[in-house]
C-alpha cells in the first residue's frame, strides 16, 4: 500500500492553497458578512484551470485525477465552503456526469466549455417538496417530437442565478411504477426561453456563496439535451451524488483542518491561569480530537478517491467519507469556536464561519441521516450495487494527458 | 531571445530561525523558492512570451534546490538545469558567481540573466553584481520595469528604483538584471506546466562540465559564527488625556524628554 501524494499532487495543491490564502482568505470575511458573492471568483478560478481540474485535457480540462479533485476541494474549502460548493456542483455533480453519461456529441458541446471554464454548471434535482426523497419530485418533461417541454420549480440550487449549464430532473413518466423509473435527465441552459432563476437570502452559512431557485415553464429543451435514456434519471442523479459527496468530504477535510489551524494558533496565544491555554488537558483533548477526525477523514476521502482513478465502484465508500468527514466538521467547528471562547463567538475571528458553514454540508447531498440509512442498508444486505449502463471512467493517464 | 533566471530554494519566511550554540543556524526545515525570485521567474516566463522567445531557470546547489527549479518550469520557463559539484560544498558568493556564469556561458546564446533583488535568508545581494562582473556584462539592479528590450537592436531599457528616485537607463545586451516586487504580479503555476515539471528530468552540471577547476570555487570569505541579536526589551505605556489633542501634546512631551524626537 502506497500513500505518497505525487509530485503533480503536491504542486497542484500548493497552486491552489497558495490561490485560496493571497486572493480569497483577505476578504472572504467582508462577502460573507454582506451575503455577497465576489464575482472576480469564478472567472478567476476558470482562468487557473481549476474549473477542468480532473476532466481530460482532450475535453479542455487539466488532466489530473480524481485524488487531485479531492486535495483540491480540502484547499478550497480551508479557506471558504463557498469555494468548494463551486466545484461540488460545476465538477462533481455535473461536468462528471458528463463524463460519465454524455455522448461524444454532448461532451464537445457542454463538457469542453465546461472544463475551460467558459460555462459555469449546476445541479437541480431538490424541489421545495423533494429533498432527501427526491424520487417525490414534480417537474415534468413533456415529449413533442424533437424537444420536450418542461415545467417545475428547484430549490436550494448552488450558482442557481450564476450557472450557464444546469443539469435538472423531471418526470418523463409521472405515472411510473415503481415511481423512480420515471425520471428523465436534461441539460438546460439559463438563457432557454421560460427559465428564471433567483438568489435565496437569509442563509445560516455559506453566505459567500450562491444558492437559489429555478423556475421553468414551457422550457423547451431539444431532444439532444437529454442526458442518457428516458427513464434513466434517477440512476444519473445518484451517480452524480458519488461525485458531489466525495467533493463535499474533500472540502470537509480542509474545513477539519481550518478549525484545528486557528486553534492551534489560538491555543498557543491566549494565556489563562498563568499559562497558554493549549497547556491546559481539556484544551488539548480537543486539539487531538480535531487531528484525529482529520485524519481519519482524510483517509477515507482519499480511499473514495483512489477507487475513482481505479474505476472501481465507490458509491459506499464515498458516501461513508462524505458522512464522516461532515459530521466531524460539525463537531470540529464547534470546539473552534469553544476553544476561542467568546472571540470565537463574534465575527472577529473565523470560527464561527467555520460552524455556520458545516452545517450545511450535513445536509446537503444526502442528510447525515441518509448516510446512515444508506451505511446500515449496506451492512445488512438490504442494498446492493447494480452495474450502471455507464460507469465513471477509470484514470487513465495517457487518454486524460493526451490533446487526443 | 534567451533569458536565464537564476534561483534558489531559501527557508520560509514563516519558519523560526534560530541559532545554535555553535553559531550555525537552524533554518527550520521548510524551503521555498527565494521570495524575491517568484518575480525574476514570473518577469522571465513573461519576455519569453513576449519575444516567442527561451527561458532557463538555473540553480547552483544541492537537490534541495530541485523544487524552486520545478516551480520555475510550472510557471512557464523551457528548460531547467542544475548546477552542482562536491566542490562548491562551503563556496562563498565569488565562487557560485563562477559557478553561475560558467553555466551561462555554457548555454551560449543568453541575452539576458535575471535575478531576485537579493537572497532573503542572508539579505545579500553581492553574488548578483558579481556574476556580472565575471561575465563582463552590464548590471542593472533594483529594476522596477523593462520599459523596451530590443534584441535585435542588443538594447534594453529599465526603470531602476534608487533612493532618490526612479532612474531610467537604457544599456547593451547582453545584460544582468536583479528586479524588485514592482515589476509584475508573480504568476502562479499552470496545471499544464506542473504536470511537465513533474515529468522534467533535470540535468545536473558539474564543475568539470563547466571546465571549472576545484581551485577557483575555493571559498575566499569564511563564515565563523552567526550570533542571536541582543534581545530587545519593550514597555507599552498609554498616554492618557481628555481631549485627543491633549494626549498628542502629552506624546510629544514624551517623544522629545526620550530624546525620540
Ligand atoms: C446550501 C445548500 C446548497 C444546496 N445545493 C443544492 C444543489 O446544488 N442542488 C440540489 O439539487 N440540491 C441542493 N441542496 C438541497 C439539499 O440537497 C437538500 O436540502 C437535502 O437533500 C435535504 O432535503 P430537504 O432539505 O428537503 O430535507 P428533507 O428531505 O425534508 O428532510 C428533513 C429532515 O428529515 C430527515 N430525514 C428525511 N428522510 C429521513 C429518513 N428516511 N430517515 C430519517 N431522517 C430522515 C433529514 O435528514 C432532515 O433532517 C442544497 C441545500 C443547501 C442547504
Amino acid at each position: 500500500m502506497d500513500f505518497t501524494l505525487s509530485e503533480e499532487h503536491l504542486m497542484a495543491q500548493q497552486m491552489v492553497r497558495d490561490f485560496a490564502q493571497k486572493e480569497i482568505a483577505p476578504t472572504i470575511k467582508d462577502w460573507d458578512r454582506r451575503h455577497e458573492t465576489n464575482p472576480a471568483v469564478l472567472p478567476r478560478m476558470a482562468e487557473l484551470g481549476i474549473l477542468g481540474i480532473n476532466i481530460p485535457v482532450r475535453y479542455g480540462g487539466q488532466g489530473f485525477d480524481y485524488i487531485t479533485l479531492a486535495l483540491v476541494c480540502e484547499e478550497l474549502e480551508r479557506v471558504d465552503t463557498s469555494l468548494r460548493v463551486i466545484m461540488s456542483v460545476h465538477m462533481g455533480l455535473n461536468s462528471m456526469a458528463l463524463l460519465q453519461w454524455g455522448t461524444e456529441e454532448q461532451k464537445q458541446r457542454f463538457l469542453v466549455p465546461q472544463a475551460r471554464g467558459e460555462k459555469y454548471a449546476a445541479y437541480a434535482l431538490t424541489e421545495p417538496d423533494a429533498g432527501s426523497d427526491p424520487v417525490r419530485l414534480r417537474s415534468t418533461a413533456r415529449r413533442e417530437s424533437d424537444v420536450y417541454i418542461l415545467n417545475g420549480e428547484k430549490m436550494w440550487i448552488s450558482l442557481a442565478t450564476k450557472a450557464h449549464n444546469i443539469l435538472v430532473f423531471a418526470k418523463t413518466d409521472p405515472h411510473a411504477e415503481p415511481a423512480h423509473k420515471g425520471i428523465t435527465a436534461f441539460m438546460i441552459t439559463r438563457d432557454m426561453k421560460g427559465v428564471t432563476t433567483g438568489d435565496i437570502h437569509g442563509k445560516l452559512g455559506v453566505r459567500a456563496g450562491s444558492t437559489g431557485w429555478i423556475a421553468m415553464q414551457d422550457v423547451e429543451v431539444p431532444v439532444e439535451n437529454r442526458i442518457g435514456e428516458e427513464g434513466e434519471g434517477f440512476y444519473i442523479a445518484m451517480s452524480c451524488l458519488d461525485n458531489g459527496r466525495y467533493t463535499v468530504g474533500a472540502g470537509a477535510v480542509g474545513l477539519i483542518r481550518a478549525c484545528l489551524e486557528d486553534s492551534v494558533r489560538y491555543a498557543n496565544e491566549r494565556v489563562t491561569f498563568g499559562q497558554k491555554i493549549g497547556h491546559h488537558q481539556l484544551i488539548k483533548q480537543k486539539i487531538a480530537y480535531m487531528q484525529q477526525w482529520y485524519d481519519a477523514a482524510r483517509l477515507l476521502v482519499l480511499r473514495a478517491g483512489w477507487m475513482k482513478n481505479m474505476g472501481q465502484r465507490n458509491t459506499r465508500e464515498t458516501a461513508v467519507a462524505k458522512w464522516f468527514a461532515t459530521d466531524m466538521s460539525v463537531k470540529a467547528a464547534l470546539e473552534a469556536v469553544q476553544i476561542h471562547g467568546a472571540y470565537g463567538f463574534s465575527d472577529e475571528y473565523d470560527v464561527e464561519r467555520y460552524l455556520r458553514n458545516a452545517k450545511g454540508a450535513v445536509i446537503y447531498e444526502g442528510s447525515s441521516e441518509i448516510q446512515q440509512l444508506i451505511q446500515a442498508d449496506y451492512a445488512l444486505g438490504y442494498r446492493k450495487d447494480r452495474p450502471l449502463r455507464c460507469e465513471l471512467p477509470a484514470y487513465d493517464p495517457e487518454f486524460w494527458q493526451n490533446e487526443g | 531571445m534567451h533569458v536565464v533566471v537564476v534561483t534558489k530554494n531559501t527557508p520560509d519566511t514563516a519558519a523560526t530561525v534560530t541559532v545554535k550554540g555553535d553559531g550555525t543556524i537552524d533554518w527550520g526545515d521548510s524551503l521555498v523558492v527565494n521570495p524575491w525570485d517568484e518575480y525574476a521567474i514570473t518577469e522571465a516566463v513573461l519576455l519569453k512570451e513576449a519575444h516567442s522567445g527561451k527561458a532557463t531557470v538555473l540553480t547552483v546547489g544541492t537537490d534541495e534546490h530541485q523544487e524552486a527549479l520545478k516551480h520555475g518550469l510550472a510557471i512557464g520557463c523551457d528548460q531547467a538545469i542544475r548546477v552542482w559539484d562536491g566542490a562548491l560544498d562551503g563556496c562563498d558568493s565569488l565562487g557560485y558567481a563562477e559557478a553561475v556564469a560558467a553555466a551561462i556561458r555554457k548555454l551560449g546564446d543568453v541575452d539576458l540573466v535575471i535575478f531576485g533583488r537579493e537572497l532573503a535568508d542572508i539579505a545579500t545581494d553581492q553574488h548578483v553584481y558579481q556574476v556580472a562582473r565575471k561575465l563582463g556584462w552590464t548590471m542593472l539592479g533594483y529594476v522596477a520595469k523593462i520599459q523596451a528590450l530590443d534584441v535585435a537592436a542588443r538594447s534594453i531599457t529599465v526603470n531602476r528604483l534608487t533612493e532618490y528616485g526612479t532612474q531610467t537607463v537604457r544599456s547593451t545586451l547582453p545584460a544582468v538584471i536583479s528586479v524588485v516586487k514592482d515589476i509584475n504580479e508573480p504568476k502562479y503555476p499552470t496545471f499544464i506546466g506542473i504536470r511537465k515539471a513533474a515529468k522534467a528530468e533535470i540535468p545536473v552540471w558539474s564543475a568539470a562540465d563547466l571546465g571549472l577547476d576545484a581551485a577557483a570555487l575555493q571559498p575566499r570569505t569564511q563564515q565563523l559564527r552567526y550570533q542571536e541579536l541582543p534581545k530587545r526589551e519593550g514597555t507599552v505605556e498609554i498616554i492618557e488625556g481628555a481631549t485627543a489633542q491633549e494626549k498628542a501634546a502629552k506624546l510629544i512631551d514624551r517623544l522629545i524628554e526620550e530624546k525620540v524626537l
